[in-house]
């Protein structure tokens, strides 16, 4: 490497300069620290209840977007919520995973019918599944429904079919699920509460 | 320059003074042991929060699980088993995870400007871009907590949900723990919440009991609440008197500048050599 006198003069005053800047403070680079940022700002709340025990604790389920209508909602957090009596913002380790119950690949999210004697699941509407658990429960009543006892009392018992009820509901919808299931007479009567 | 939604007190391998004028609160999260069931919802909550999914690993006829902290994992209950007298056998279980220490051992050994940094509220968090993978924040830290990610090779640990904390929220551990063993709120409330809880334990028979809050490292920012606390080895070996390892300072106190010095010899031999010997001349010769 070649050298002038020129260029040698030049070296020293540039590396003096840039030297001397960094001490004044002027270093390039200084990047700040930043906290990363709130990922719930603008996304929509939802409060619901954890499908889990019969404990039905409050959840806040935060979704993408502001639901405006060109934004697809897609689950991205939940959480406890604090407004709620049962849990107060807690959650366990289940309700505490509940976004990768939402997001499973397992997940069931139609019902699903297996004939008597199959192995097979076959995927139907949720009008089949009605219409068909409402025939079969007339059937059934019609069969089997106890109007009187043997002394001659009405009773109206329909002792055949049970009916196992969410213990995930709210006091309404409790409410109407006792008032429909012992209008039709039906005794055996539970709550996956007791499960 | 932006004013950031919180204030930073110190900043690894940086000199300059963080403005400092303003006087924030100091937060601290403070673990009950005597009140933890070892449900583990605070490490779900915390995967979920920071969006971390550890591997699903294998039983190996323990309750620890995962085994150790990891880059997706940073806070893991340790459960021991300890026969504290003949014939009373205890089931002690601690929440592990970062201290945040307010004389942080991984900020002092951190060569790297900005990747590590001290909020004025206490929080010490990693900046994982400004992270060269050099691993002396393992050394220097007390506690043995960041661990280096196999996937990127940066350094992870509990950040205490400094993206909540800075909106007004509790880390999402504090909100989920369905016991209440673990509290946030200012540092001082959290002594004095410790303080009641401390008294309990000791009418209960836990005449030790004690909180857990070691100088050795100017304080931390989460505390624990311990029945022993004359003896927290029992709780899977923590320090009973943690410092920062002798390590840092020598590395950052002595061999550091006399490096600084030996570079600086080097170059002013070199320019030395240069201006009295000249430039090595070689003969050029057609190579191709």
């Amino acid at each position: 490497m070649q050298v002038t006198r020129r260029q040698f003069f030049k070296i020293c005053a540039a590396g003096v300069g840039s030297s001397s800047l960094v001490a004044l403070g002027f270093a390039p680079g200084e990047a700040l620290a930043e906290v990363r940022e709130f990922k719930l700002a603008r996304t929509t709340e939802t409060r619901n209840t954890c499908p889990y025990c019969s404990v039905g604790c409050g959840i806040l389920i935060y979704s993408l977007g502001d639901q405006a209508k060109n934004a697809h909602a897609e689950v991205m957090h939940i959480e406890g919520d604090p407004d709620h009596p049962v849990n107060r913002g807690t959650l366990c380790p289940k309700g505490a995973g509940l976004l990768d119950f939402v997001h499973s690949p397992n997940r069931l999210k139609r019902p699903e019918y297996r004939a008597p004697g199959s192995k097979e699941w076959q995927p139907i509407s949720w009008d089949e599944a009605y219409t068909r658990i409402a025939k079969l429960m007339k059937e059934d009543r019609d069969k089997n429904f106890i109007a009187k006892n043997d002394k001659g009392e009405t009773v109206n018992r329909w002792v055949s079919t049970g009916m196992l009820a969410a213990s995930a509901s709210s006091n309404e919808t409790g409410y109407l699920t006792q008032k429909i299931a012992r209008s039709l007479g039906m005794l055996a009567f539970d709550n996956q509460a007791r499960v | 320059m932006a004013l950031q939604s919180l204030d930073i007190k110190a900043r690894s391998a940086t000199t300059t003074q963080p403005p400092s004028a303003r006087n924030p609160v100091h937060v601290a999260k403070l673990i009950d042991i005597s009140k933890c069931i070892g449900c583990k919802a605070c490490q779900a909550a915390c995967m979920e929060w920071n969006d971390l999914r550890d591997e699903v690993g294998t039983n190996v006829g323990i309750y620890d699980n995962p085994r150790d902290l990891s880059d997706q994992s940073w806070t893991v209950m340790r459960f021991s088993e300890v026969e504290v007298e003949q014939g009373r056998l205890e089931w002690l279980i601690r929440k592990d995870g970062c201290m945040h220490c307010e004389d942080p051992g991984c900020l002092k050994a951190c060569p790297s400007p900005g990747a590590i940094v001290q909020y004025a509220n206490g929080i010490v968090d990693f900046h994982e871009e400004h992270c060269i993978g050099c691993g002396y924040c393992l050394t220097g830290c007390p506690f043995n907590i960041p661990r280096i990610s196999k996937k990127d090779s940066k350094a992870y640990k509990c950040t205490l949900c400094s993206d909540r904390v800075a909106v007004g929220l509790e880390p999402a551990c504090i909100k989920t723990c369905p016991t209440g063993a673990l509290v946030f709120g200012s540092k001082e409330d959290m002594i004095h919440h410790a303080e009641g809880r401390i008294a309990d334990l000791k009418e209960r028979g836990y005449a030790k009991a004690a909180l857990y809050n070691p100088q050795g490292v100017g304080g931390t920012h989460v505390m624990y609440v311990l029945q022993h606390g004359d003896q927290p080895e029992l709780y899977a070996n923590l320090p009973k008197d943690p410092s920062i390892s002798p390590l840092v300072s020598l590395w950052k106190g002595v061999t550091k500048p006399l490096m600084s010095l030996g570079i600086g010899l080097a170059v002013f031999a070199g320019l030395f050599h240069y201006v009295t010997a000249g430039p090595k001349e070689v003969e050029e010769e057609e190579t191709d």
